[in-house]
């Protein structure tokens, strides 16, 4: 069976610094990867470049086997791929509504004229990108419904920030998401709030996802397959149990300088 | 790995690029056809090439293409030391002191005031390098002065704001600056006193006649342009600026103090202006409100030119800039049968911003990543 | 900024309980105080008190020279006693210590006012300083010595230092009916010219012959019947404005939909009738008005909706124009088809489109700031080629082309002449404008503006195509610009390169960021305040006086409105509202996670109260 993403021999320089190099990683559908690794392993430069924010130096990224390397960032998320942000990135002048329904421009299609002609279409569509945005936001109980619709985005709290963006990313239908540290910066009850809501975006929504995560509960608890990371280079893979033990993964998390915390 | 890259070709040109390249080919088509014509005219005005666009063309005499490269590089000059100033400021700061123009005018003005008081007194004529050196350093203090105040009254407390408020803000200082002097000022031209014959005089220059002024604005740029390099590259202030440049935090965090040395970015820019200013004067003897205006978004291309934040591109920026500005019109435009090329002066200034924002946008000696782009 | 933020919270600090009048925060006065001075001396430099001398607000006593200087050290001793309200930190009650801080800054101003004076009767320094004049002097010293001025400026400077710092100290309902009876005073000198003129039109010439003086301005008495009026209306409405709000926010579904309705109906039917009560100058006057409100809504999609900071949107304003007139005027010197106006507009929008693609398509990709500066320059190469030689066989060089015709609507011939013709014209283009502005902005597409604005980055990632989406920002501003163009065509009858100038991008500019970027509203006071009262680049507004000193006063709004206000005059509901909140969730964010617990527990009450009376 073939992969849904597929990477093959990645590599990315930065003015001679080898940001990633030789990677090679998988995801088939209904799968949960967490991708981990020390701070500078690359990883949040992985994400940007299946997402298009960075052109590989060498090698190819399949999605659903055909290549998008060298796609515009929005033409990647419109084949159905989207990810939340390491340092939370909302539209912060935007209300949440607007936040989630700006989400879906890839998937609808009225420009100028149906909105000044207010054509049926128009309305229709309109109503449709609502009616979805809302039923996202609901997806998070009842801490981003109702009164919460028309707020700013800048108001909400850290953890709802989070959340927001989570449900900005669902609302691009795609099928793959990439989760940039969800739960970074969340207290243990949030952080298992959440977790639980990361297995429920597979179960309920049908996602593929890989996930760049540091809290290890989080990753045990959800990850199917787990892939670390070091300068670059993937040292393992495999189960969390397999990859925990793994000597080599060890010593890059506890066996090195700080000099290498970049 | 070919057959990825004969996709991405394929796949990532859009519409716009494709109008992209239309327009580059337009241009570059046009230049060098127009050069050609010249080049043409130049060797044989009679055959039909030269005349097809310009049957009156007479091309140029040697001296004529001589003069015009003076003047180019002398005005150019001006543009360096002016755009030294948005690139430092730049660099620093990261976004575009619009105003920057108008501290080169009030060095210009302040030359003006000065020099007009030691004509009156007979000092201009009887002891002329002594008020030269005290205009100059006059016109360096309004202008550190200047562009020292606009750093703490307009940028300062935007500087943690998104890169287009403080431009914003920068244009309503431009403005404010402009207006200000024209009410104290008064609105008329101002005319700098008469130079002395010795200093004016053609002077002739391995074959380049040169007239004693721009021979003095080009000297002056060198050792000025030769103060800064010396300034950044080799003592500690410099050093400190090239950190700010680099990352403020860090730069706070190794003990450097942060504000003073954006304010010394300022002076520094500022007195560099300064001696544009006079420059200016001195070369074409005239100042008004609004003889910062043009200059300053000419400078500002010649920093982007260089490629902005670089020091010694700021300067071939200007240089280049300056004689691109003069030659030009008379070397690709004329040829082509434009009539009036002198007054489309000012669009090819413009349109070498254009020009070099469409093909290198990170200029000649830019560096292409800042670290947001990468992030 | 910071070192006086210091200074004050320090000294603050040390005088929680009982703030000593001696207990003065020195350095503050003297900085504050020492600017005022520098205000004082730039503003009678800058010539503003002569030439504003003119125009007299409040007949015999105050004319707008007088008023230039009077508001900075008012201004000032408001300023100075303004305390720096910090979260968690006890500010000591607003008091005597603050009046006297007040005054002392007015002191140091109306000091060194005076030492001015006492130099501007010694020295002769006219020569660069073309307002260094003995008419500067009698105006400072009311025309009765020396003597005299510097003793009324010391105290008249201490006492308004006094009076801006005791805006702090009353209660607020004193300082509300104060400032409305002092604004709406002002309002009723500034707004002479409309008043009289409407007067006029309904008939009530002997009301306003009595208000105003013959040579202008609001006679003594009728000034304090109207600021006792005025304050009256004030105390009487106390409340009852924020009542009708409220009651209209309540409304919900079919009644609201109806209130609006209503309150539509009657805007529209006031705008549409009193133009006919007014004259010609303040028909032409709310016909310029017009036009630049259809340029700032334009530039607002631009720089306020898709946040591209567009400097050289005079360039649409001059295609809309170039065409219109190449295509109606008889003399065209190359091609005069002369067609209808109607007919050229459809022509105008196409190729106002066209152009905004081309210029639009170099520069969408770059940066913002560089951005700003090449669209500068493209607004500057479009006027210099309408100007040059070259071009001259086409669009007449810089004698332009002129005998443009009105637009002929059958039954009336719309033109410069008759500006309430005009004003029509512009009115039914600006509605289609802001019908525009309004429905695009809840759109897909304006919600893919905004978010480009907010995020450029972020927006390309959740699927946007930010060049395609940036570049129909650029075409429709371009679109509506040219139709203003088109307008002004029409209604000058010529067009000439030199009424494109950098300058007209940059006032729409300040017009745009002092209403309010991005709202609708705030850009309708925009224009109305700056083009209606301070006038356009070459058209006058209501205080004609003023234009030598237009520029001035817009660049430093703009620089004014940068540091204090960014939002606008008129800031979206939205954000005024929240910026408490926003304040509130951060602070408990910075307390540390126990507090987060807390929070939510908060909220989920919240939300469950909300749900209770949503139900």
């Amino acid at each position: 069976m073939s992969h849904l993403m597929e990477i093959r021999d990645l590599k990315i320089t930065f003015g001679g610094l080898d940001a990633l190099s030789g990677l090679n990683f998988h995801v088939d559908e209904g799968e949960i990867v967490s991708v981990i690794g020390p701070n500078g392993a690359g990883k949040t430069t992985f994400f940007n470049a299946i997402t298009g924010l960075v052109d590989p130096t060498e090698g190819d990224i399949l999605f659903d086997d055909e290549s998008i390397l060298g796609l515009e960032p929005h033409q990647v998320t419109g084949l159905g791929i989207a990810r939340t942000f390491q340092n939370v990135r909302l539209f912060p002048n935007m209300t949440v509504l607007e936040n989630i329904m700006v989400a879906q421009h890839c998937r609808t299609s009225q420009l100028v004229f149906g909105a000044l002609l207010q054509t049926a279409a128009f309305k229709q569509e309109e109503r449709e990108i609502e009616e979805h945005a809302k039923e996202v936001l609901a997806f998070f109980g009842s801490r981003l419904v109702g009164y919460r619709y028309d707020q700013p985005a800048f108001v909400l709290s850290y953890a709802n920030r989070r959340r927001l963006e989570i449900a900005r990313a669902m609302a691009t239908q795609p099928r793959l998401m990439l989760l940039d540290e969800p739960v970074a910066g969340m207290n243990p009850m949030e952080t298992a709030e959440l977790t639980a809501l990361i297995g429920r975006l597979r179960s309920e929504w049908g996602f593929t996802i890989v996930m760049i995560e540091h809290d290890m509960r989080v990753v045990r608890d959800v990850s199917d397959r787990v892939v670390v990371l070091d300068h670059g280079v993937p040292i393992a893979q495999g189960s969390y149990d397999e990859v925990s033990t793994n000597p080599d993964v060890v010593e890059a998390y506890l066996g090195r300088p700080a000099e290498d915390e970049a | 790995m070919t057959a990825t890259i004969e996709r991405k070709s394929a796949r990532q040109v859009s519409k716009v690029d494709r109008f992209l390249t239309l327009i580059r080919v337009f241009l570059v088509s046009l230049i060098v056809i127009g050069v050609l014509a010249f080049i043409a005219q130049q060797v044989a005005p009679d055959n039909p090439f030269a005349r097809w666009r310009n049957p009156d063309a007479v091309g140029l005499t040697g001296d004529q293409f001589k003069g015009l490269l003076m003047s180019g590089l002398s005005q150019g000059a001006m543009y360096g030391l002016i755009a030294l100033g948005y690139s430092m400021v730049y660099g620093v700061l990261g976004f575009i002191n619009f105003a920057h123009g108008e501290v080169f005018m009030a060095g210009a003005m302040t030359g003006f005031i000065a020099s007009d008081k030691f004509s009156e007194s007979g000092m201009w004529e009887s002891n002329f390098l002594l008020s030269l050196a005290i205009i100059i350093i006059l016109a360096i203090m309004v202008s550190t002065l200047a562009a020292v105040l606009m750093e703490r009254v307009a940028y300062r407390p935007l500087r943690d704001s998104p890169r287009l408020i403080p431009l914003i803000t920068s244009i309503g200082v431009s403005f404010f600056i402009q207006n200000a002097v024209m009410g104290v000022f008064g609105p008329s031209t101002k005319s700098y006193p008469q130079l002395p014959q010795w200093l004016s005089k053609q002077r002739s220059i391995l074959t380049f006649e040169i007239a004693g002024t721009k021979l003095l604005v080009l000297l002056v740029a060198a050792v000025s342009m030769g103060g800064l390099w010396y300034l950044v590259e080799r003592t500690k202030t410099g050093k400190a600026m090239r950190a700010v440049a680099e990352d403020k935090e860090i730069a706070a965090l190794m003990g450097i103090n942060v504000n003073r040395t954006i304010v010394t970015t300022f002076a520094v820019g500022g007195a560099m202006a300064g001696i544009a200013g006079i420059l200016w004067g001195l070369l074409f003897r005239s100042v008004t409100h609004m003889t910062g205006f043009l200059p300053g978004i000419k400078a500002f291309t010649a920093a982007v030119v260089g490629g902005i934040g670089n020091l010694p591109g700021a300067m071939v920026g200007g240089i280049s800039l300056g004689s691109a500005e003069s030659l030009a019109p008379l070397v690709i435009l004329e040829p082509l049968g434009v009539p009036g090329v002198s007054q489309l002066k000012d669009a090819v200034a413009f349109t070498v911003l254009v020009l070099v924002l469409l093909f290198k946008p990170s200029g000649l000696f830019g560096e292409q990543l800042s670290a947001e782009d990468r992030a | 900024m910071s070192a006086t933020m210091t200074s004050s919270t320090a000294s603050s600090s040390g005088s929680v309980n009982r703030a000593s009048v001696a207990d003065q925060d020195w350095r503050k006065i003297g900085k504050w105080g020492g600017l005022c001075t520098l205000a004082l001396v730039l503003v009678s430099l800058i010539g503003m008190p002569v030439g504003l001398d003119r125009r007299i607000l409040i007949h015999p006593v105050l004319s707008l020279g007088y008023l230039s200087l009077l508001w900075i050290p008012l201004m000032l001793g408001f300023v100075v006693s303004k305390r720096v309200e910090l979260e968690g930190v006890e500010s000591p009650e607003p008091g005597g210590r603050d009046l006297v801080a007040g005054a002392l800054t007015g002191l140091v101003g109306g000091v060194g006012m005076a030492v001015f004076m006492l130099a501007l009767n010694t020295f002769n320094i006219r020569d660069p300083l073309v307002n260094w004049s003995p008419q500067l002097l009698e105006l400072l010293n009311y025309g009765r010595g020396l003597g005299f001025g510097v003793a009324a400026w010391i105290v008249a400077c201490c006492v308004l230092g006094l009076l801006g710092s005791a805006i702090h100290v009353v209660s607020a309902d004193v300082r509300r009916v104060v400032s409305f009876s002092a604004f709406g005073l002002l309002a009723f000198a500034v707004l002479e010219g409309a008043i009289s003129d409407l007067s006029e039109g309904f008939g009530l010439e002997f009301l306003t012959d009595s208000i105003y003086a013959k040579r202008g301005g609001v006679t003594i008495v009728w000034s304090i019947v109207l600021a006792v009026v005025i304050g009256g209306v004030s105390v009487l409405t106390k409340g009852r404005l924020k009542a009708a709000k409220a009651n209209y926010s309540e409304l919900e579904g079919p009644e609201r939909k109806r209130a609006s309705r209503i309150l539509f109906v009657v805007v529209a039917l006031l705008i549409v009738i009193l133009p006919l009560f007014l004259g010609t100058i303040m028909n032409e006057l709310l016909a310029n008005v017009g036009l630049f409100l259809l340029l700032a809504l334009g530039l607002n999609i631009v720089v306020g909706l898709a946040g591209i900071l567009d400097l050289g949107y005079v360039a649409f304003f001059a295609v809309g124009g170039y065409t219109t007139a190449v295509l109606t005027s008889p003399d065209s010197p190359f091609f005069a088809p002369e067609l209808h106006f109607g007919i050229t507009l459809v022509i105008v929008v196409v190729f106002a489109g066209i152009v905004g693609l081309v210029i639009g398509a170099p520069v969408i990709r770059m940066r913002g700031d560089y951005l700003a500066i090449v669209t500068l320059g493209f607004g500057e190469i479009i006027r210099l080629l309408f100007m040059s030689d070259w071009l001259k066989p086409y669009f007449g060089g810089a004698q332009g082309i002129t005998n443009v015709p009105g637009v002929d609507l059958g039954f009336i011939t719309i033109k410069g002449t008759d500006p309430r013709s005009v004003f029509y014209l512009v009115l039914v283009f600006c509605a289609l404008a802001i019908y525009i502005s309004w429905r695009l902005q809840a759109s897909r597409l304006g919600r893919a503006w905004m978010a480009i604005r907010e995020d450029e980055k972020v927006a390309e990632a959740m699927g946007i195509n930010t060049v395609n989406t940036k570049l129909l920002a650029f075409v429709v501003g371009a679109v509506l610009a040219s139709f203003s163009g088109a307008i002004l065509v029409a209604k000058v009858g010529s067009v000439f390169p030199n009424s494109f100038m950098i300058l007209v991008s940059i006032i729409i500019l300040v017009v745009v960021i002092v209403g309010g970027m991005g709202n609708i509203a705030g850009v309708l006071v925009g224009s109305f305040v700056l083009i209606g009262i301070l006038g356009g680049p070459r058209q006058p507004g209501l205080l004609h006086e003023f234009q030598s000193f237009k520029l001035l006063i817009y660049g430093a709004l703009l620089v004014f409105m940068m540091l204090q206000r960014p939002e606008g005059l008129v800031p979206s509901a939205r954000r005024s509202q929240e910026l408490h909140q926003e304040e509130f969730l951060q602070d408990v964010w910075f307390k540390g996670e126990e507090h987060e617990a807390e929070e939510h527990e908060a909220e989920e009450h919240e939300a469950a109260s909300h749900e209770g009376s949503d139900a």
